[in-house]
């Protein structure tokens, strides 16, 4: 890349998320039919969900009042900023800072947090129990993604995350690649339970019952079903970035950037089309069973620790 | 007519306080015992303790013109599996009586709609609740007075009537500590429509295609209880080939709606490949049963005396070919179920039923048979000019497992029972190559007389094992021949009970895995 053009790299990062994000759904819904031998819905279809929401008005209950509003805007506006902070491959990112991945995780933790007080604040019993269920297994999953992240940071020497996912050394990876392919399972499975996927949870279950995000957004319409929508789209697709930035190492002489960027939204949607593929093969786990993928994650990054133990 | 009810004599034995009847044949009021209450309540607490199983309890109103009669009459039948016969007994009472309840749990939902019909008060009863909303007496529809649990970290969960998705109204009440279910209230009756009401002083031309309605997915179990029962009460015996017809409608019926459940259990677990493939094959059964009548599910396929049409050679050969077909997979779709290590943990050990409970409750059917309990009216009580049932399935285990794994074997058993029916009877019968079967199906031609003059004074019982589990029909006549009561009850106005008793001290969210695998029907417990 061209030294004046260089600025305005992580900017092209950012539109490409923001553009490709609601795809990741597409291809796992294009997966799933695939392999049920369905025809399945169209790859764009969250696209034109968005759009026909956005011109959608929304309707308010008269028992719910700012928080509930207020938790669509804040939902997006933490994944916008994470995108900031986030790089895409090499191309670096928006802001960066020394301990920016604490700042990631907190930002998830404020979606979470107004999203938990908006599903309250409707009063419905089902969104009671969504969000009691989020604030659980998110109250165990959290520690276990700040861990992942931390041991990143530890074996690149950096704590900020342009470097350490953007610019993982060829010669680093080859050296340590079973600790971050541990690490790339265990980020995989905190990305399943993060954004309501099976075995953690079913997004396309009616049976609200057995929801724990879908039950949390049941009340809300129109443009804020949007943003919450294109909210979680932004989720899946920040995690499968994460995912790329651990699996490929940096940009070297036989890797342009270009090319490093273009391998990091393969991986993206080979992420995506992984997601379908375990949804299509297994069943929900029971409500009770769900902290298992975490304890499977939190036993992944620890080995993953232990190998770097030389 | 005369002639005919002496036959009927023969066939019952009327031994001193008793009267045993067979599946679908009738018997002159007379000779219904008419007990004591103490006797009555006595009577039945001894049969059911020795294995019986109260199959349906009904109030008959007194006539005022005889004086003899008392008020209201309670009449029992009991299903005696063991002996394949079925026990009639009866007791007179006044504007109350002991409640039955508390010696036996499975009279519960009988004695509270026999208060709900006729005012009757069962004292002591301990949960007597409306069953339907009726517009005439008791509260507006919706208004109930739910059990409560009282305590800071109790909350109630209120899912329903309105529910997401294609279904029909039910409320649930649901008691929590958490995620566990302390206790689930089902509150039922939005669909009342009256049915038994409407059917006294009938039969007449509108009473089959009711009698289909009963229960949609299981018009088949309900037209041929109904046609049972007036066959026996009109004294006309239905054609064999009739019979032989029907029951392959029923077993078609049995697979669409097992092999449904199959795909609706995977789809709740979010376990895909099942769910898809058993949309469509449900499709192919239904298909099946279009092609032996025209309709999807065989409405119209069953008449008085017999069935509407008769399939030629060409067709039983087509049908068999296709249950070949489908059959091989089902099959396939059901081994990626039962090969997915995922699945059975999420079915093992969900919704657990001790047999004791299922026997108290008076379970029937799949979730019966679930519990390890062999109830079948297939076998224990077949109907006239069968051949040999199918095997009966069972599983002890009581769960959510339990219950997949018999409609999986019930599957299994009834596509072999399918081939059986095609290849020794239907399909062989008829090598003359005549288009019209000189045995007069009620071909559309010749259709039977829809309202029959029956035996008068009588009562007549048909028990038709459906998907769901038994089905019983109760007729009574009157002194003019006309119906004079009638007591429908649906395999579901039995199991809705098991359902709450399934979630107790069970997961919240696990109870839409529990009540698909009942699988119960809304319109045949409210009728």
């Amino acid at each position: 890349m061209t030294a004046p053009l260089a600025p305005l790299a992580p900017l092209v990062g950012c539109v490409l998320s923001l553009l490709f994000a609601p795809l990741l759904p597409g291809i796992i819904n294009r997966v799933k039919a695939w392999v049920g031998g369905r025809q399945g819905r169209p790859l764009l279809q969250l696209y034109y969900d968005l759009f026909k929401l956005l011109k959608k008005s929304a309707v308010y209950s008269r028992h719910s009042g700012w928080m509930f509003r207020l938790a669509p805007v804040a939902g997006l506006a933490a994944a916008l900023m994470a995108l900031a902070v986030l790089p895409f491959g090499a191309l670096g990112s928006l802001v960066s800072f020394p301990g920016d991945f604490i700042f990631l995780a907190g930002l998830f933790a404020l979606a979470r947090f107004t999203l938990i007080l908006a599903a309250l604040d409707t009063g419905s019993a089902f969104e009671g129990m969504g969000a009691a269920r989020e604030a659980m297994f998110s109250a165990l999953g959290e520690p276990i993604f700040l861990f992942c992240l931390m041991i990143l940071g530890y074996r690149s020497g950096m704590y900020s995350l342009a470097l350490m996912l953007g610019d993982i050394k060829p010669v680093v990876w080859t050296a340590d690649w079973p600790f971050f392919l541990m690490l790339a399972f265990a980020f995989f499975l905190i990305l399943l339970l993060e954004n309501c996927r099976i075995p953690a949870d079913d997004p396309n279950t009616h049976l609200e019952l057995t929801m724990i995000h879908e039950v949390m957004i049941l009340d809300h319409s129109g443009p804020d079903l949007a943003l919450l929508e294109y909210a979680s789209a932004l989720k899946l697709w920040i995690f499968s970035l994460i995912i790329a930035g651990v699996l490929l190492p940096g940009p070297g002489e036989s890797l342009p950037v270009a090319g490093h960027a273009a391998l990091t939204l393969l991986i993206v949607f080979t992420v995506a089309a992984l997601v379908g593929l375990v949804e299509s093969v297994i069943a929900r786990f029971r409500m009770e069973r769900v902290p298992q993928i975490l304890s499977l994650a939190g036993s992944f990054v620890c080995l993953a620790a232990l190998s770097l133990w030389s | 007519m005369g002639e005919n009810m002496t036959t009927l004599e023969t066939q019952t034995s009327a031994a001193g306080n008793t009267l045993f009847v067979r599946n679908g044949q009738a018997a002159a009021m007379a000779s219904v015992p008419v007990l004591s209450f103490g006797m009555f309540a006595h009577s039945l607490q001894t049969a059911l303790r020795d294995g019986a199983r109260l199959s349906a309890l009904f109030a008959l109103a007194g006539r005022p013109e005889t004086k003899d009669e008392a008020p209201c009459r309670l009449v029992a039948v009991l299903a005696l599996d063991a002996a394949g016969l079925v026990q009639i007994l009866a007791a007179d009472v006044e504007n109350a009586y002991p409640s039955l309840t508390p010696r036996i749990p499975q009279a519960h939902l009988f004695e509270r709609e026999i208060h709900e019909r006729c005012g009757i008060v069962p004292e002591g009863h301990p949960w007597l609740k409306p069953v339907r909303f009726s517009r005439l007496a008791g509260p507006d529809v919706g208004h109930a007075d739910f059990y409560r649990i009282d305590g800071d970290e109790v909350h109630e969960v209120a899912v329903g009537p309105i529910h997401a998705g294609i279904i029909e109204c039910g409320h649930f009440r649901f008691q929590c500590l958490g995620e566990l279910v302390m206790h689930l209230e089902i509150s039922l009756g939005y669909h009342h429509r009256g049915l038994e009401a409407h059917l006294v002083g009938g039969p007449d031309k509108r009473s089959l295609p009711l009698l289909e309605t009963l229960s949609g997915d299981a018009g088949i179990a309900h037209a041929w209880a109904w046609c049972s029962v007036i066959e026996a009460l009109s004294g006309r015996e239905a054609s064999p080939r009739g019979q032989l017809l029907r029951s392959l409608a029923l077993e078609l019926e049995r697979l669409a709606n097992h092999t449904g459940d199959m795909g609706a259990l995977s789809g709740d677990i979010g376990f895909l490949p099942t769910h898809a493939y058993c949309g469509r094959l449900r499709g192919d059964w239904l298909n099946m049963t279009a092609m032996l009548c025209g309709n999807r599910f065989g409405r119209s396929f069953l008449r008085l005396g017999g069935v509407t049409f008769d399939p030629d050679r060409a067709l039983s050969d087509q049908l068999k070919k296709r249950l070949h077909a489908t059959a091989r997979d089902v099959r396939g779709a059901l081994r990626a179920l039962w090969d997915s290590p995922s699945v059975m943990a999420r079915f093992t050990g969900i919704g657990k039923i001790s047999a004791e409970d299922a026997a108290a409750l008076g379970l029937v059917g799949p979730a019966a048979r679930a519990c390890g309990l062999e109830r079948d009216a297939r076998s224990s009580h077949p109907l006239d000019g069968l051949p040999a049932p199918p095997e009966l399935v069972s599983a002890p285990w009581g769960d959510v497992l339990a219950r997949a794994r018999v409609r999986e074997r019930e599957i299994q058993t009834s596509i072999a029972y399918c081939h059986r029916l095609l290849e020794d009877f239907i399909g062989t019968d008829r090598e003359d190559g005549a288009d019209d079967h000189p045995q007069a199906l009620s071909a559309p031609g010749q259709m039977a007389d829809p309202a029959p003059v029956l035996t008068p004074d009588s009562i007549a019982v048909s028990l038709v094992e459906a998907w769901r589990g038994e089905v019983c029909h109760v007729a009574v006549t009157g002194t003019n021949g006309r119906l004079r009561a009638v007591s429908l009850v649906d395999p579901s106005f039995h199991n809705w009970a098991g359902l709450a008793m399934a979630l107790r001290n069970g997961q919240i969210s696990d109870f839409p895995l529990c009540n698909k695998s009942f699988n119960l029907s809304y319109c045949g417990h409210d009728q």
